[in-house]
């Protein structure tokens, strides 16, 4: 049994008569050597450590990140005194994916998803909804399935790193994984899962990878935010009826070729784009001297 | 192509910044505490390349720390990891060397217990991953993904032999297997990564073949 593109695992579906999350459950079983039970339970410790991610990112004060704190605090806050536009679940997606991104960049224990860098966007997308949807855990580790399931034929044909692809490579992907869980949740078509992960990574193609000071800070935290709206959108316009034109695996082939493209300047190397800015030098420059005066 | 797994692209469950620069940290200092056998009471480390560069911003130093204290790399305690240090009695020493033409995230690890010492090095190779390329200067290559077995024992015919029939009569499948020496008749390092985990009954076999032999088992981590 393989999973090797999201046409396949379709065939595999529709062949087999059998859902994405069953298919993907299965296939893990398969090549781990274990059961879909045991698969299904490890990704309800997953879930776990997701939903105490949110609550620990909203509650960290930022002991320990260098540049990124209290951004969780900042949108629960504003939202809680009605200073925010778009309702509540758009800044509950917000604030559950700054939250968990900022955890991790406070040694917060995260999911990486599939990087540590883009840690928030999944949780950010997936958890709110479960929640308006009123969805049973049962139903969220099915999502994460899902997600999964586009993570594993993003991996297979494409990077998911940002050294190797850029930013589209994780936080796009994380989008595209995010917003196939997210059509599924909403009770999409397995056509319109991919559709959802295409329109997703579709809007994020050629994203370079500038962090700060070879932080996962600025502007890795905010960057997880709109990543997890973006997949929301691409989810809404899919369930909607509106095609993706490209199919997914074509659009990994294409953030591949883009990544390649990429200067190593633009890939997790911290010298262009934001990092080469004469802000982000000097804040390098900075955050540098302090640590020398520490030592 | 590799068969991408579930558990590859979500996941490892792990304390943040980064997979590499903390994550994987945190294993390479746990190989190097689960190589020396005993708890670390002191430890030279060495840090290289990206390691070197960027350890302050991603907390290298820190992860490396807590791995040595037996920490896994989701430990919540991991950001304490320096004062937990002070408390447990280890003194360790930072600083940034060359290990020439190695992986951009590599550490060296100089580790003393209170009955023996070690000198481990290894990289760092992305998503949580680590690879152990050199135990006591002795060619490795481990990614703490098996159950290992490390005997390190005096060159002669047929050690090998009965290390391989224990684990045989005791139904433990081998994966991998690597021997070396540095001279004939001088000490040999045997490295056997198996399928199967190993009791601590198969362990005492294994260090009553030879006066002198030291083995232990690594279970994975």
């Amino acid at each position: 049994m393989e999973i090797t593109c999201a046409a396949q695992l379709l065939e595999l579906c529709e062949s087999e008569g059998k859902s994405i999350p069953q298919v993907v459950a299965e296939y893990e079983a398969f090549r781990s050597m274990t059961n879909p039970a045991a698969v299904r339970e490890r990704m309800g410790e997953i879930l776990q450590v997701m939903r105490e991610a949110v609550q620990g990112g909203i509650a960290d004060q930022g002991e320990y990140a260098h540049l990124v704190k209290g951004y969780g605090q900042k949108v629960f806050q504003a939202k809680a005194a009605g200073q925010l536009l778009g309702g509540t679940l758009l800044n509950d997606v917000i604030l559950y994916a700054l939250s968990v991104a900022q955890y991790n960049a406070g040694l917060g224990r995260i999911v990486a998803c599939p990087t540590a860098g883009s840690c928030g966007v999944v949780p950010g997308a997936v958890l709110p909804i479960s929640e308006e949807l009123g969805c049973s855990d049962e139903d969220v580790i099915n999502a994460l399935l899902v997600m999964a399931g586009v993570g594993i034929v993003s991996a297979a044909q494409g990077p998911i790193s940002g050294a190797e692809g850029g930013c589209q490579a994780e936080c796009g992907v994380a989008s595209a994984m995010a917003a196939g869980a997210v059509a599924y949740l909403a009770g999409g078509s397995n056509e319109q899962v991919f559709d959802a992960a295409s329109l997703a990574l579709q809007s994020m193609l050629g994203l370079v990878c500038d962090p700060l000071a070879s932080l996962v800070e600025v502007p890795c935290v905010t960057r997880n935010a709109s990543a997890a709206v973006n997949a929301i959108t691409a989810a809404n316009m899919a369930l909607a009826g509106i095609p993706a034109v490209i199919p997914y695996d074509e659009v990994v082939v294409a953030m591949k070729g883009i990544g390649k493209a990429l200067p190593e300047s633009l890939r997790e190397t911290s010298i262009g784009g934001l990092a080469g800015t004469p802000t982000g030098k000097r804040i390098y420059r900075e955050l540098k001297a302090r640590h020398q005066l520490e030592q | 192509m590799p068969q991408i797994g579930v558990f590859d692209v979500v996941g490892p469950i792990m304390v943040g910044p980064s997979s590499s620069h903390t994550a994987g940290a945190v294993r390479l200092g746990l190989a190097a505490r689960k190589i020396l056998g005993e708890p670390v009471k002191s430890a030279e480390i060495g840090l290289h390349g990206s390691f070197a560069a960027t350890y302050w911003g991603h907390r290298t130093d820190v992860a490396i720390l807590a791995g040595l204290l037996g920490m896994a790399m989701d430990d919540p305690r991991i950001p304490a990891a320096e004062e937990l240090a002070d408390k447990a009695g280890l003194t360790y020493g930072f600083q940034t060397v060359d290990l020439g033409d190695v992986h951009p995230n590599s550490v060296q690890m100089r580790v003393k217990g209170e009955r023996s010492s070690a000198e481990v090095i290894g990289a760092s190779t992305g998503g949580g991953r680590i690879l152990i390329t050199s135990i006591d200067q002795f060619p490795v290559a481990i990614e703490g993904t098996y159950t290992v077995l490390l005997a390190k024992y005096q060159d002669q015919p047929g050690v090998v032999a009965e290390v391989t029939r224990i684990l045989a009569d005791f139904g433990i499948n081998i994966a991998f297997m690597n021997v070396s020496r540095k001279m004939r008749g001088s000490t040999a390092l045997l490295v056997a990564e198996t399928d199967d985990p190993i009791a601590r009954e198969v362990l005492e076999q294994v260090q009553s073949l030879q006066k002198g032999i030291t083995a232990r088992v690594l279970p994975s981590f």
